[in-house]
């Protein structure tokens, strides 16, 4: 899927020789078996791995099921108790913000991307390793780290603060604070990412464009917002899709960051966080199983208007 | 043609190892014939099988190494492996519950208080009685807490391995500064709440509290303070909740009013830092503390942390003891083996290599002294006798899903932001109805 949705623009591609078409036609048929043995070990990891899994949670979603195995069908009852569950909403709208905040930081990616790309830039290698380092540690020692960088007695974000004579707030245990503070985490790990998927983008940008631009007169902001912006679109595209996808998945971070009991936590928890607990804490798999299919739902919707709305705003050079 | 035959064999193949996983799965394993008796008799010497020891703690894995040594001088033949699961972020347990519902449990695993009933009453494990009327264990060697703790509708199902109980903890310097007198085993909750808020008094703007606790969790704190008013968390029957006796909403009150007075730290600095580690780094004076922080504690502050028992409450000073146990599956494949094993590590052999560790208490009695020799002059002798009149730690066959409810609810109780009295009535109508669901 992102391999599709990466793959940069052909490039000037050189005339088939018609010979040549035939051949790769005639070749097809020839080759037979070899395209399913490559493709094989994939289709079965992907079958066993993700779609067996989809289909049996699905199915247990209609089922009560016991803590050690033995599932007993009781029809529509985990969704009728979904419907009537007070932390779903609250949940669904903590996820919501947080998606909201972290796909803050595409437009953030593309103005430090910009910088990077500026020809002759210097250490930009170096910047674009910097950046990328939090994206490949795991989110729970990430998560560690930053609970003890936000705590509010003696992290260096209260201390610095401080010297201005603000008082800063218990930020992973107010309802409200601790939501940013998970968020303003999130929104830093992904940055990484979207940098290399924006740096790409902006390579991909024939430079006459801007040789034309500034032939014209065109300042550097004006390229930015005339050039870069309308055509880096498809890396935007391909980048929040994915950030909606991951932030309604949010649950290390939140899981690490926040301890298993947490004045904030009604006003913090994820969809997934709430799964979890049904999940292996309450022992309640039916019901958990319920609540991974209303995830899996609300992200399919969110990406289908995504692709929906695309047309219209995303230019394919 | 002869590529159509590969992939047929291919596709048979993997049909074939799939259809073997999924009949791996549904296979239930019965159960040993002798085990199933329930009867024991100490195996010949000479029989011979492969155990898998199951635990969590990385930093016991050494002693019970030399427990298993010299379990083999005595069964040569049974070869036992040790292997570790870390129990942080749920690992431990998310395996062995895996591993339950596929009948591939190992040999002998660590259970612990909350799970327990869990286990037991899913049929999941090996009553081990029959250990106990062979007399290859005598269950009057451990707190009779802990053994209430295993017991489940009447039969043993786990033999302690070992404890730990809760016990004030202090700092004599900071308590002495301040010009107050030091804790004794003869405070009561008035004495703690009158000297915290002095102590909190004395160093108002530097940061340092009169007293801690950690109130993200009950063991050593208002589990005990519930106890100590004449209530309990839950009934011992484990079919109601406790929290909605006037008892049992006094121990919690007793921790909003530490915070209301301002002796103790708020519900949000517990949360953001360790309590115990607040009062290893001077932020706290005294803190209620279990035993299985003593070590760390010991090796941070040296002489300057003492502890004495829990102070007394209207009804008792009473602690709530938790601590492991060594338990069989139900379906073990090597009964006799498993329960040689576990006769042997609840023995007092394997009981001093445990104390001589330093790493926790021995649940075996008299086999404590070098455990409390490990921390001179600290006092530790208090955990031994607060585990003598303890009570079992609160669980119910699915302690985990009342078990959210009490970490949901009760912080807004101890931050004020809701009347303590109601979230402990809401607390027990939603526990109530756990406890309803598991029947």
């Amino acid at each position: 899927m992102s391999r599709v949705l990466t793959a940069p623009p052909k490039a000037a591609v050189p005339p088939r020789d018609p010979s040549e078409k035939a051949v790769r036609r005639r070749s097809i048929k020839r080759d037979g078996i070899w395209p399913w043995v490559f493709i094989g070990p994939t289709v079965f990891g992907m079958g066993l791995f993700y779609v067996w899994p989809v289909l049996q949670t699905f199915y247990y979603s209609f089922t009560k099921w016991g803590v050690f195995g033995g599932s007993k069908f009781i029809g529509i009852e985990n969704y009728v108790r979904l419907l009537s569950d007070s932390e779903i909403p609250q949940s669904l709208l903590n996820t919501a913000l947080y998606t909201a905040i972290v796909l803050l930081g595409i437009p953030i990616a593309m103005v430090l991307s910009a910088l990077m790309e500026t020809p002759g830039m210097k250490l930009a290698g170096f910047y674009r390793t910097l950046y990328f380092i939090p994206y490949i540690t795991m989110p729970a020692a990430v998560g560690i780290v930053w609970r003890l960088i936000f705590n509010g007695d003696f992290g260096p974000i209260n201390w610095f603060l401080s010297l201005f004579g603000i008082q800063g707030p218990y930020w992973t245990s107010t309802p409200g604070f601790a939501l940013v503070a998970v968020a303003l985490v999130g929104l830093w790990m992904s940055m990484g990412f979207n940098l290399i998927i924006m740096g790409a983008g902006m390579r991909e940008i024939p430079r006459e464009m801007y040789e034309a631009a500034e032939m014209d007169g065109a300042s550097r902001l004006r390229q930015f917002f005339s050039i870069t912006v309308p055509l880096l679109t498809p890396s935007i595209f391909f980048v929040s899709v994915l950030t909606v996808i991951g932030g309604f998945q949010l649950f290390d971070l939140l899981y690490i960051m926040m301890g298993k009991s947490n004045l904030a936590m009604p006003q913090t928890q994820s969809l997934v966080y709430i799964f979890y607990n049904q999940a292996f804490l309450q022992n309640d798999k039916g019901y958990a199983a319920a609540i991974g299919i209303l995830i899996l739902a609300v992200i399919a919707i969110l990406t289908f208007i995504q692709f929906r709305v695309q047309k219209r705003w995303v230019n394919y050079v | 043609m002869t590529n159509l035959n590969r992939r047929t064999f291919l596709s048979v193949a993997a049909l074939a190892t799939a259809t073997a996983t999924l009949a791996a799965c549904g296979n239930n394993g019965t159960p040993g014939s002798g085990a199933a008796a329930g009867d024991y008799a100490a195996p010949p010497k000479d029989i011979s099988a492969e155990l898998t020891y199951a635990i969590w703690g990385a930093a016991q894995k050494p002693f019970l190494q030399e427990s298993i040594d010299e379990f083999n001088k005595e069964y040569p033949n049974i070869k036992i492996s040790i292997d570790v699961t870390p129990s942080k972020g749920g690992a431990y347990w998310t395996k062995i519950q895996t591993l339950a519902s596929s009948n591939t449990l190992p040999d002998v695993f660590w259970m612990n208080g909350p799970k327990i009933k869990l286990y037991a009453q899913n049929d999941q494990l090996l009553p081990l009685d029959g250990i106990v009327a062979a007399k290859a264990v005598d269950l009057a060697n451990y707190p009779q807490g802990l053994v209430d703790l295993y017991t489940v509708d009447g039969k043993v199902y786990g033999i302690p391995k070992d404890y730990d109980s809760s016990a004030i903890f202090y700092s004599k310097s900071l308590v002495a500064a301040a010009g107050v007198p030091e804790p004794t085993a003869d405070w009561t909750w008035e004495d703690l709440k009158k000297h915290s808020v002095e102590l909190s008094k004395f160093y108002e703007g530097k940061g340092i509290h009169g007293v801690t606790a950690d109130l993200t969790g009950g063991q050593t704190s208002y589990y005990n303070t519930i106890l100590g008013a004449g209530g309990v968390v839950i009934t011992k029957d484990g079919k109601k909740s406790g929290y909605d006796s006037p008892e049992a909403i006094e121990g919690v009150q007793f921790w909003r009013d530490l915070i209301e007075a301002g002796a103790s730290p708020s519900m949000q600095q517990i949360t953001e830092t360790y309590s115990a580690d607040l009062f290893r780094s001077g932020k706290a004076a005294i803190t209620m503390e279990a035993s299985y922080e003593a070590g760390a504690t010991f090796e941070a502050m040296g002489d300057d942390v003492k502890v004495v028992p829990l102070p007394k409450g209207p009804v008792s000073n009473q602690s709530v003891i938790h601590g492991l146990a060594n338990v069989i599956p139900a379906n073990s494949k090597n009964p006799d083996a498993a329960r040689a094993f576990v006769a042997f590590l609840a023995g007092k052999k394997a009981a001093e290599l445990q104390s001589a560790s330093g790493q926790v208490i021995s649940a075996f009695k008299g086999t404590q002294q070098a455990w409390v020799d490990a921390l001179p002059g600290m006092g530790a002798q208090a955990f031994l006798d607060a585990a003598e009149s303890a009570s079992p730690y609160p669980a119910s066959k699915n302690s985990g899903a009342w078990g959210k409810y009490e970490q949901d609810l009760l912080p807004p109780a101890f931050a004020g932001t809701k009347p303590v009295a109601d979230s402990a009535k809401e607390l027990a109508t939603k526990m109530n109805e756990a406890l309803a669901q598991e029947a």
